[in-house]
């Protein structure tokens, strides 16, 4: 919380005591009064809801919940209370007055999240290769903590990092004030508190077992609220943008915020069996289900892991350059080839199986269309370097984002491959899968969310640079030797699995039995379980670095003004 | 079951193939009309530019 006071330039403690505050004519904003009001309101319903559950899973995060929306209104009164009478300008001295608070809490958050979420996922690599460490706990068996994985690195870290940036870039690029007063900190605070209450849930067993959209249906609910008011404020922001021309990467932020809220509309089309249950039951029933539920979860690739991500692609990379977008035609074609096309991808998921033939053809026809858009996109970050790959040599956080793009090109070509229909009998169910979506995760999402949140640190705490570019250094080759342990286990296991499940023998027997495999698989979940600590080390490495950059006494303002894109005047 | 499959993969394979290419070529005229030559020039700086 002392991100929200300290951000809006505002002291802590008793606001009306504070010198220099006007706080004359002084009144409460709708927003202010609604909100407070609102959350005063659910603290009540939700005190009522835990109270009256018999699931004690249930009740807890109804407490939570109580708690959390009690918190939320001394937040806002506080708030209002410490605040002058006017609220801050969009513009100070003709120079937008950015609003970088939000920012920076996603960034920090991100960072936290992401250690979290290496550390787990690390735990379960160990688990499969050593199952005594599921310690016979409910809590901390495989199949809760799984999840719990996969929403960290992808939601709670991939999440705070497209909010945190997009929130930049679209001020940034717009020129313009972040719209709203409350509403990014309610986006952002909202979110991250739907991410609690989505990890503890699975630990404490409430899921509703769709792969990637396990929350139940209250926490569905509750981040469909604060996704609308996402979009709104984005677009609210672009609204008031002093730039005639909206700049691409807006168009992949906004096609992420977009389809990922219908996506989750769709996906999670269920009914609560009573407000007094964590239980739902969705509206769809058998390969229905199981059709939407990969459209939903292929497109959660397509839009949230590569059109958000590509957004930073298209801004972070030539800013960090100094180089102008190669060619912002194939920017625009990239765009509207690669969104068209990506929708369609999801039934590659379901080959053989109870789905119609034509549906799975259908979707393995546009994965390899999407070859295209996927290279096109590739070849315009890579080629934004012309002129400055000498900067490969000197610059690691560049040299992380532009072997991030490789990686995306890699895993985009390795995708529509398996996607196709012989290629995914030998590929499907094998750990095969778990690489490429490793290659695709830890190469290109994490890469340019770390190159991104590199950059960003030192130009929203205004310091000249990071505290070591040696300590970048050490977590690129550090990383990427994790990275490439991880998935060349992955591909030999998951080959080696996908040969031995189809071999047979000269009397048409099958050759091995299932628990012959798991036991081959052994030694390459060890190399995996490896490849994961380097990568979590990187990290660490990585937090250690942006905490002391943060630290660091000295601004950037001494000698950098001009190149420092931070310098925004205090609201 | 057989007629719906029927008549819906033919709407797809005609008018839903002359949508989405008419789409696209929206798209490629946008993208690569002489016209605006100068306004991506100065877009594909966007990020460069300080305030």
């Amino acid at each position: 919380m002392t991100q929200l006071h300290s951000s809006a330039g505002e002291g802590r403690g008793s606001g009306a005591t504070e010198p220099g505050v006007d706080q004359s004519g002084k009144k409460m904003t709708f927003g202010e009064g609604g909100l407070a009001f609102v959350f005063a309101v659910l603290t009540l319903s939700c005190i009522t809801v835990a109270a009256k559950t018999h699931d004690a899973a249930y009740a807890f995060h109804a407490y939570l919940s109580a708690f959390a929306s009690l918190a939320a209104v001394f937040v806002i009164l506080n708030r209002y209370a410490d605040r002058p009478a006017a609220l801050p300008a969009r513009e100070i001295e003709g120079k937008p007055n950015y609003n970088f608070g939000p920012v920076k809490f996603a960034t920090l958050a991100a960072m936290f999240w992401g250690i979290a979420g290496f550390l787990i996922g690390v735990i379960i690599a160990f688990q499969l290769a050593f199952p005594w460490l599921n310690l016979d706990l409910p809590w901390t068996a495989f199949g809760r903590l799984r999840p719990l994985h996969t929403s960290a690195v992808i939601f709670a870290f991939g999440g705070n990092v497209l909010i945190g940036t997009s929130f930049y870039v679209v001020q940034r690029t717009s020129r313009a004030r972040l719209a709203g007063y409350l509403a990014p900190w309610f986006v952002v605070l909202g979110y991250n508190f739907f991410i609690v209450i989505a990890g503890t849930g699975y630990l404490l067993g409430i899921t509703q077992s769709k792969e990637y959209a396990e929350p139940e249906w209250y926490a569905d609910l509750w981040l469909t609220v604060v996704w609308v008011t996402y979009l709104l404020v984005y677009l609210a922001t672009l609204w008031r943008r002093q730039e005639p021309h909206i700049y691409v990467a807006n168009w992949f932020y906004l096609a992420f915020i977009v389809t990922i809220a219908m996506l989750h509309l769709g996906n999670n089309a269920s009914i609560p069996v009573s407000v007094f249950s964590p239980k739902s039951y969705i509206v769809w029933s058998g390969v229905q289900d199981a059709m939407v539920q990969w459209w939903y979860g292929h497109n959660a690739v397509g839009f949230f892991l590569t059109a958000g991500f590509l957004a930073i692609m298209y801004y972070f990379i030539p800013k960090r350059a100094d180089r102008p977008v190669y060619s912002y035609r194939l920017s625009i074609i990239h765009f509207w080839a690669l969104i068209f096309i990506y929708i369609w991808a999801g039934p590659h998921h379901l080959h053989y199986t109870a789905l119609p033939d034509w549906a799975q053809t259908l979707g393995m026809t546009f994965s390899i269309i999407l070859w295209m858009p996927s290279w096109g996109g590739m070849i315009n970050g890579l080629m934004t370097l012309s002129g400055a790959w000498d900067k490969l040599r000197t610059d690691p956080v560049l040299r992380m984002m532009v072997v991030s793009v490789a990686f995306y090109g890699m895993s985009t070509f390795e995708g529509p491959l398996m996607s196709v229909k012989s290629v995914n009998s030998l590929s499907h169910y094998t750990d095969w899968t778990i690489g490429h979506v490793h290659s695709g995760a830890l190469g290109w999402v994490a890469y340019i969310s770390f190159g991104a949140i590199y950059c960003l640190v030192p130009w929203l705490w205004q310091k000249r640079e990071l505290y070591s570019l040696r300590l970048v250094n050490w977590h690129f080759w550090i990383s990427t030797i994790g990275i490439v342990f991880y998935i060349s286990a992955m591909w030999v296991a998951g080959i080696l699995q996908g040969l031995m499940w189809r071999a047979y023998t000269s009397l048409g027997f099958l050759e091995y039995s299932f628990i012959e495999t798991v036991e081959a698989m052994h030694p390459f979940y060890i190399i995996r379980a490896l490849g994961g600590v380097l990568f979590l080390v990187g990290g660490l490495i990585m937090a250690f670095n942006i905490f002391m950059t943060i630290r660091q006494p000295e601004t950037a303002e001494a000698d950098t003004g001009a190149r420092n894109p931070s310098l925004v005047p205090a609201e | 079951m057989n007629e719906t499959y029927r008549a819906l993969a033919e709407f797809a394979q005609t008018w839903g193939l002359l949508y989405f290419v008419g789409i696209f070529l929206c798209v490629l005229a946008y993208a690569l009309s002489p016209r605006r030559g100068k306004q991506f020039e100065d877009a594909a700086r966007m990020p460069l530019r300080e305030d």
